[in-house]
Formats: structure tokens, C-alpha cells, sequence
């Protein structure tokens, strides 16, 4: 029984599963701000990010159907962007009256919107790449070579441990409270409470859940001290980069260098 | 992940660069602080600790109630986790929630991971802190202070975290202030009332069960005083500069563009190809067409690698898993 | 409403408000449900199962045998392929508030179903959702905690019981909303012998339709009169719980252990 949102890694035996996490992670930060960083406006170097991002899709065996999919997700944030197209000024393209105001739907209000939206849709796309094609166990290492904190990175491990088992007692709660949340079918009789009620239940659920879990970071902590634990973190050391990554990561940031100077010399 | 409270999590591309580095900047500062202060507070216990409490608000994200026609109302957890856990610890576990929720569900960006840090871990868990902290001092002692104190510090947790992700939109040129302020602002009134009351519902659990957690006068950590502060401030700041921003929106364009030097698409300053190669057709239309060309024989050529590489591993089935 | 088994229940007992909707149906009717879960694991296969009003039925079977998984799609809560009817009203999505009034489901954490301050408020959560008026809640709390023999303990902290007074608590949280069907994951797992006595003997005077999902053979030679093997998601056997508890075999050959 278990919740829907999974482990996103997604097994595999493609050249990007094997490439190394720090190379791929830091690739992907590289990628993300290039696409941050290039001019609106700039769709040839759009296009180019583009490519390189499906390129990635198919090395990585992951489906380009299925990662276009996910990166659908941080579409319904493109609406905060919305209003740029009638508030940057321009060339009018469409101008629509309503009551005593008018909308000016401009050029150049729909060139920065687009960018805005092209720039979210490409990282996300990198990002999904990213964690489909690497354990969480290696991206722990990749945050540890970008000299994430020890400690922090003790947590994230930590986090992910129990993630799965405290997101099942929260399913369990849900269903719970499903099952219970019945009616009669008497007519009269309004089923659901109150919405207070409602919410003050779902309260009793999250303090339910902080206790449970609270008790279980002790027992945790006493499992720990039980196989040695002092309080220091510990963890093995990190093997150096091969030759052949450092080509990768190179030859990649690279690209994406070029890419930025190209967008740069002609669109600024 | 299903149902998530995904209104507050800017995804990269929303926040121009230098809005990016500022606000990465000051989180790693606000957690480079909290992860000492927890060293020193917690000692040992803490990573165990902080690890299952990160997963717990994670987790505990997933909890909903229907409000009406098919909405419902999400705990977002930064209220409870300071009221809890104390303001340093608050914004260490704040801090791997909201990584984890970028990193792995991309649920926010990487890039603008630094500002939804910001946002939620930051000023969340500071201005829970100082809004609870005020309202005990009112009530001195008596209990209702818990869960006025908890409701109050959960709707302003929220309200003002998302007046900090709406300006930072309009700093940024995504989003014009006259129009994210009100619209954030407004939404999170809403969405806030439903976090104020989840927080009071947990409070009303644990002071039940375990009312040792929630003893009034021990959340008072060693440089309590300081997330007390740093809370009062960004809360009244943004209270004050949020109003003026949107209803003047000019000034705020004014500090956008010197930020965005970097990425004005003003005019070009000198160009490769001249203006017009052929009757008709813009440099920029060709450079779009050029770009297209080389991207789809990018794109083929490596799937047709792959093609090939697959081939040759099927042509020695011994080695497939 | 139907109450025309009430001649049937002992005079201290809880009435079952929502009785038979249609006479001379089954209680529960399952035919050829299939599930697998959204990761591919298949949980049932083709199950089908009839149990008449007022029945008690144990489904026995090792982990992983689907037992769980049967009882989340009696009020609905998963849905697989296949048909379901709860006293004749086939389960489907604008039939599921009637039938989670009808079939009360007491999960195997207590701690899962305990989520509110005191036990009041917990066995007040299924009535108040219901929209009954305030003093009918506290009616049917009252009856529910009587049931179950814990009507000291409403003003209780839930979280501070031991396993067997949560395990209780669990129960009177699906009685006040007066279910015809009780359902029930493993009720006696992790309770000490003296308290899960009390609990064979609570069950036993309880006059719903009972299902319980459990490994414990003693419970079930002690009332239940009929008993369904399950193995990897298929029904394996279902007969009087007498001649499945003798034929070592079968039970050898499902992992389970004669009492």
C-alpha cells in the first residue's frame, strides 16, 4: 500500500543513469541558469536549449512523452506571468476595450511573457532528468561535492528515510477519516460538518502525526546511540572525479558557454 | 506529488538572476546561522530528529480538508514546526522540506530555490516566531496565548511569505506589483485561514496529549531574541512596502530594470548577420530558422546513437539485467 | 429506517440503523474483483464472495494475501475491477457516503484512527460528519463507548491508552455511526491475552455483520463460524471455520499454523 507520489528515480541502464551524479547535477544547475541568463526574445538560443535538453531525454532513455508530461507541472504558475502582456509597453498588437478601460496586448509584452514560460518549462525539464536518472543516495554525494553542510545533508538522508513511511501513516489517517465520513441519506441531515470542524480535524491529524512522528526521531536517535553513534556525522570519503566525467563536465559547460556568448553578442 | 500547496513555490524562470543570487545569498546565511545555533541547542539528538520532523512536515503537507466545490485547504507547516521546535530548528527542517520538494518534485525551482528558501523557511518561520512570541507576552501566561498565539502566527506566516514571493516576482519583471500583490496577497488571506486553523487543530491535539511540547516560556532559545526581531521586521516591512509597491509600481520598475541590467533585451548593439539577407526575411527570423535546423540534427543525431548503442547491447543480451 | 433486526439483538446491544436496504440481499456481495496497485503489484485476483446479513467471517492468509487490500474496497476507499454491493447498493462513487455510514471499517493502527484531542471528539467524528444534531451525537457516543464497555474513558487522552483500551476506542469510533457491517483489520494483533480476550468476547456480543482479517487462529475458532483462506490475492478456501481450522494441509501449505 503505498501513496502516490513514488520515488521519481526511475532504474536504468542508459549513458545518463551512468554518468557520474556530480557531473550531471552540476551540468544541470549550469543548464538552468544559462536558460535564466539568455535574453528575452533570444528564440534561436531557445531552440538550441531546447535541443540539448531533448538530447538529454533520449540519452537518458527516460521517454520524451513522458518527461514533456511531467514537466507540465509548473505550468499554472505561468498565470503571476500573465499580466505582462498587457502591461509592458510596445507595439499594440490587439487592443481590447472593457468598460471604461482599455487592454494593450503588446509585442513585446508577449515576447517576455514567452520567455518567461520557455525558461520555466526547459528547467523543469533539466530537473526531471536529473532525479529520474540518479538515486537519491548520489544526488546526497552530488550536494556533498557542491559543499552542501555535512549536517544538512545528514538530514536530507535522514528525511528521505522516513519520507516514505511517515507519507503512508498520513495515507492511513486519509483513509481513516474516509471511512468514517459517511451519511445516512436521511433527508435533512447535511453531511460534512462544518468547515472549522473540518479543518480543526485535519489539525487533530497533523498533531497526531508531529507526536507519532516526534516519538519515533527519539526512538531513532536511542537506535542510533545503540550502534555507536556520538553525534558525528560520518560518511565515506568521496572517490575523485574520473578523466572521462571531467571531459563531460567540461565539453558541457562549454556548450552552454557558448550558447550564453552567442545569445549575448546578438541580442544585447 | 498529489495535492501539494504549490501556490508559494516560484519555479525557475520567474526570478531573474540577480533577484536569484541575492535571495540565495541571504539563506545561506539565515541557515548557515540556524544550522549553529541547533548544533549548539541540540547536540547530538538532532539529526535524527530534524531528519523525521523534516519527513513529518513533508508528509503532513499531503493533509487536507475540503473547503467547497472541489477545493481544499493544505497545511503548509511553518507555524507549527517553529511553535514546536523553536525558531533555528524551524528553519533548518523548513529549509530540507522545501529543497527536497524543488529538488526531487521540482515543485518550485532550483535556481529559484534560494528564494522559496526565503520565503518559506525564512520569513516563515521568523515571522511565526515573533507573531507567536507577541501574542504570549499578551496573554502572560494564560492558555489561550497557545492557540491565539498559534492562529495569529500561522495566517501571518503565510500572508507575508507570499508578499515576499510577489514582490520578488515584480522585482524581477515577471509580474507587475499593482497586480502579484493584491492577487498573492490576497489569495494567501484565504489560504492562510485554513493553515491558522489546522495549526490551532494540531495545537489543540498536542496540548492534549502532550502538553510538555508545547510549555509556554521554554520556546526561548538561545538567539530566540534575534529570530524574534528579524521576524517583527519583515513582517511590518513587507506590510509596509507591499501597499506602497503595488499602488506606485513605478518605483519598484525603476529598482527591476537596475537589477535586470543583465538581461534587457534592449537594442542590439552590433549584429552578426545584417539586418534583412533576403527580401523579407529578419536576421532574427533566419537566426530562428538556422537555430531550428541545427537543433533537429542535434536531436537526431543523438537519437540515432542511442538507436545504435542499444542495438549493440541487445547484440549481447547476456549483459541486460 | 429499517430496524427490523432489532428483535434479533440483545437488549444492551447497539441498534444497526442502517439496516438491509433491500430484503433478502446480501450483506456484502464481492464478484470478480481484480486490483493491482498504481506500481504494478497485483493484489486480488478475481475474487468472489457472498456473506449474509448478521454473518461472521474471518479471512485468514499469510502477508501480503490480499486480506488488507479486500477490506479498503468494501467502503470504496480503493476501487478495483469487478462488483461490489453493500446491502444491494453496489459501491460506486455517489453511493460512497451511504456506505461508509453502513460499513464501519477499524483499521489495524489504532493510532491511524485516533486523530482527535479526547476520545469524545474521536467518537463524535463519524455522527457530527453525519450532520446529526448535538444531542443525538452524544447519544450515539454514549451507546458506542457503552458497547464497548469504556464509558469512563470519553474526557480520555486517546494517545495515553494502552493497546487494547485504543483498540476499543477504535471500535466505538465506527459504532456510533451505527454500521450494519463492522469490518476489521487484524483486531487483536499486538494486544496482551487478557485484553484480547475482552475483545473476542466484545466481538462476540456485537450483532453486525462482522468481518475481521486476522492471523490469530484462536480468535477465530473461539466465534466465527465460517472462515475464507486467502493466497496471493485468491480465495483458496471458505467453509464452516471448523473443518478449515482440522484439514492441516491446507493450512500448511497457506503458512498458517493450527491453533
Amino acid at each position: 500500500m503505498h501513496i502516490h507520489f513514488a520515488d521519481p528515480y526511475r532504474a536504468g541502464t542508459s549513458v545518463l543513469h551512468e554518468l557520474d551524479a556530480r557531473v550531471k547535477f552540476v551540468l544541470v544547475i549550469a543548464f538552468i541558469l544559462t536558460t535564466a541568463l539568455t535574453p528575452v526574445g533570444a528564440w534561436p538560443v531557445y531552440v538550441l536549449l531546447l535541443s540539448l535538453v531533448l538530447s538529454a531525454t533520449l540519452l537518458s532513455d527516460l521517454g520524451i512523452g513522458h518527461v514533456l508530461k511531467r514537466a507540465s507541472l509548473a505550468l499554472p504558475f505561468v498565470l503571476a506571468a500573465l499580466p505582462l502582456l498587457f502591461t509592458v509597453e510596445g507595439r499594440p498588437l490587439l487592443v481590447i476595450p472593457i468598460a471604461a478601460w482599455t487592454l494593450t496586448f503588446t509585442a513585446e509584452g508577449l515576447a517576455r511573457f514567452a520567455s518567461i514560460a520557455l525558461k520555466s518549462w526547459l528547467s523543469v525539464q533539466a530537473a526531471i532528468i536529473l532525479v529520474e536518472s540518479t538515486p537519491f543516495t548520489q544526488l546526497l554525494i552530488a550536494m556533498r561535492a557542491v559543499k552542501v553542510p555535512r549536517l544538512l545533508v545528514a538530514i536530507f538522508s535522514l528525511m528521505w528515510r522516513y519520507l516514505f513511511v511517515l507519507a503512508d501513516e498520513v495515507l492511513r489517517l486519509l483513509r481513516a477519516r474516509a471511512s468514517r465520513s459517511g451519511h445516512s441519506g436521511e433527508p435533512g441531515k447535511r453531511p460534512g460538518g462544518t468547515l472549522v470542524w473540518r479543518a480543526q480535524v485535519t489539525g487533530g491529524m497533523a498533531g497526531n502525526l508531529f507526536l507519532r512522528s516526534f516519538e519515533r526521531g527519539d526512538r531513532i536517535y536511542v537506535a542510533m546511540l545503540a550502534r555507536g553513534y556520538d553525534g558525528e556525522v560520518r560518511s565515506f570519503a568521496v572517490p575523485p572525479l574520473t578523466v572521462a566525467h571531467w571531459i563531460v563536465l567540461g565539453a558541457g559547460l562549454a556548450v552552454l558557454g557558448l550558447l550564453l556568448a552567442f545569445a549575448y553578442l546578438i541580442w544585447s | 506529488m498529489l495535492n501539494s500547496p504549490a501556490y508559494m513555490h516560484v519555479p525557475d524562470g520567474f526570478l531573474s538572476v540577480p533577484v536569484s543570487i541575492v535571495l540565495w545569498v541571504v539563506s545561506i546565511a539565515a541557515v548557515g546561522y540556524a544550522l549553529m545555533r541547533v548544533n549548539k541547542d541540540l547536540g547530538e539528538r538532532q539529526v535524527p530528529m530534524m531528519g523525521v520532523l523534516a519527513a513529518c512536515i513533508f508528509a503532513g503537507q499531503m493533509l487536507n480538508f475540503s473547503v467547497t466545490g472541489g477545493t481544499s485547504g493544505h497545511l503548509l507547516g511553518a507555524a507549527l514546526a517553529t511553535i514546536l521546535l523553536g525558531p533555528w530548528a524551524g528553519v533548518l527542517v523548513l529549509t530540507c522540506v522545501v529543497s527536497v520538494q524543488a529538488l526531487i518534485f521540482q515543485d518550485g525551482g532550483l535556481l529559484a530555490l534560494g528564494g522559496n528558501i526565503f520565503n518559506m523557511a525564512v520569513i516563515g518561520v521568523t515571522v511565526s516566531y515573533a507573531v507567536y512570541r507577541v501574542v504570549q507576552k499578551i496573554a502572560a501566561g494564560r492558555p489561550w496565548g497557545t492557540f491565539v498565539g498559534g492562529l495569529a502566527a500561522a495566517w501571518f506566516s503565510i500572508v507575508i511569505a507570499s508578499l515576499a514571493a510577489a514582490l520578488e516576482l515584480a522585482l524581477s519583471g515577471t509580474s507587475p506589483a499593482n497586480v502579484a500583490v493584491p492577487a498573492m496577497g490576497g489569495i494567501h488571506m484565504l489560504i492562510g485561514i485554513g493553515e491558522a486553523l489546522i495549526t490551532a487543530g494540531a495545537l489543540a491535539f498536542l496540548s492534549a496529549t502532550r502538553r510538555d511540547l508545547l510549555k509556554p516560556g521554554d520556546a526561548t532559545p538561545a538567539g530566540g531574541r534575534l529570530a524574534w526581531v528579524i521576524g517583527l521586521l519583515i513582517a511590518l516591512g513587507l506590510a509596509v512596502i507591499s501597499p506602497i509597491a503595488s499602488s506606485n509600481p513605478d518605483g519598484l520598475e525603476w529598482v527591476a530594470e537596475q537589477l535586470g541590467f543583465l538581461q534587457n533585451a534592449a537594442e542590439p548593439t552590433f549584429t552578426i548577420i545584417p539586418d534583412y539577407v533576403m527580401p523579407g526575411v529578419s536576421s532574427e527570423a533566419l537566426a530562428t530558422i538556422i537555430a531550428g535546423v541545427v537543433g533537429t540534427l542535434i536531436v537526431f543525431g543523438v537519437a540515432l546513437l542511442v538507436a545504435y548503442l542499444r542495438r549493440s547491447h541487445s547484440g549481447a543480451p547476456e549483459q541486460q539485467a | 429506517m429499517n430496524n427490523a433486526r432489532n428483535g434479533l439483538v440483545q437488549p444492551n446491544a447497539l441498534q444497526t440503523e442502517h439496516g438491509t436496504a433491500l430484503s433478502g440481499a446480501y450483506a456484502v456481495e464481492i464478484s470478480n474483483l481484480s486490483f493491482a496497485y498504481p506500481d504494478g503489484h497485483a493484489a486480488l485476483h478475481d475474487v468472489s464472495l457472498t456473506i449474509q446479513p448478521g454473518q461472521k467471517v474471518a479471512l485468514v492468509g499469510p502477508n501480503g494475501a490480499g486480506k488488507s487490500t479486500l477490506l479498503l474496497h468494501l467502503n470504496g476507499i480503493l476501487t478495483g475491477q469487478g462488483h461490489i454491493r453493500v446491502n444491494g447498493l453496489p459501491v460506486v462513487s455517489r453511493n460512497l457516503a451511504r456506505i461508509r455510514a453502513m460499513v464501519g471499517l477499524v483499521f489495524q493502527s489504532p493510532d491511524d484512527q485516533l486523530f482527535s484531542p479526547t476520545v469524545f471528539d474521536d467518537v463524535a467524528f463519524g455522527p457530527i460528519y453525519q450532520g446529526l444534531p448535538e444531542p443525538e451525537v452524544r447519544r450515539r457516543v454514549q451507546e458506542a463507548l457503552a458497547a464497548v464497555h469504556m464509558s469512563d474513558y470519553a474526557t480520555r487522552v486517546s494517545h495515553h491508552l494502552s493497546v487494547g483500551e485504543k483498540k476499543r476506542i477504535a471500535i466505538a469510533t465506527v459504532l456510533s455511526m451505527r454500521p450494519s457491517i463492522l469490518v476489521l483489520d487484524e483486531p487483536s494483533a499486538g494486544v496482551d491475552p487478557r485484553a484480547r480476550r475482552g475483545l473476542i468476547n466484545l466481538l462476540r456480543e456485537l450483532p453486525q455483520t462482522i468481518i475481521v482479517t486476522t492471523h490469530d487462529l484462536h480468535l477465530v475458532r473461539d466465534f466465527i463460524l465460517r472462515t475464507v483462506v486467502m493466497d496471493e490475492g485468491h480465495i483458496v478456501a471458505d467453509g464452516p471455520t471448523g473443518e478449515i481450522l482440522r484439514d492441516a494441509a491446507l493450512l500448511e501449505a497457506h503458512g498458517l499454523e493450527m491453533p
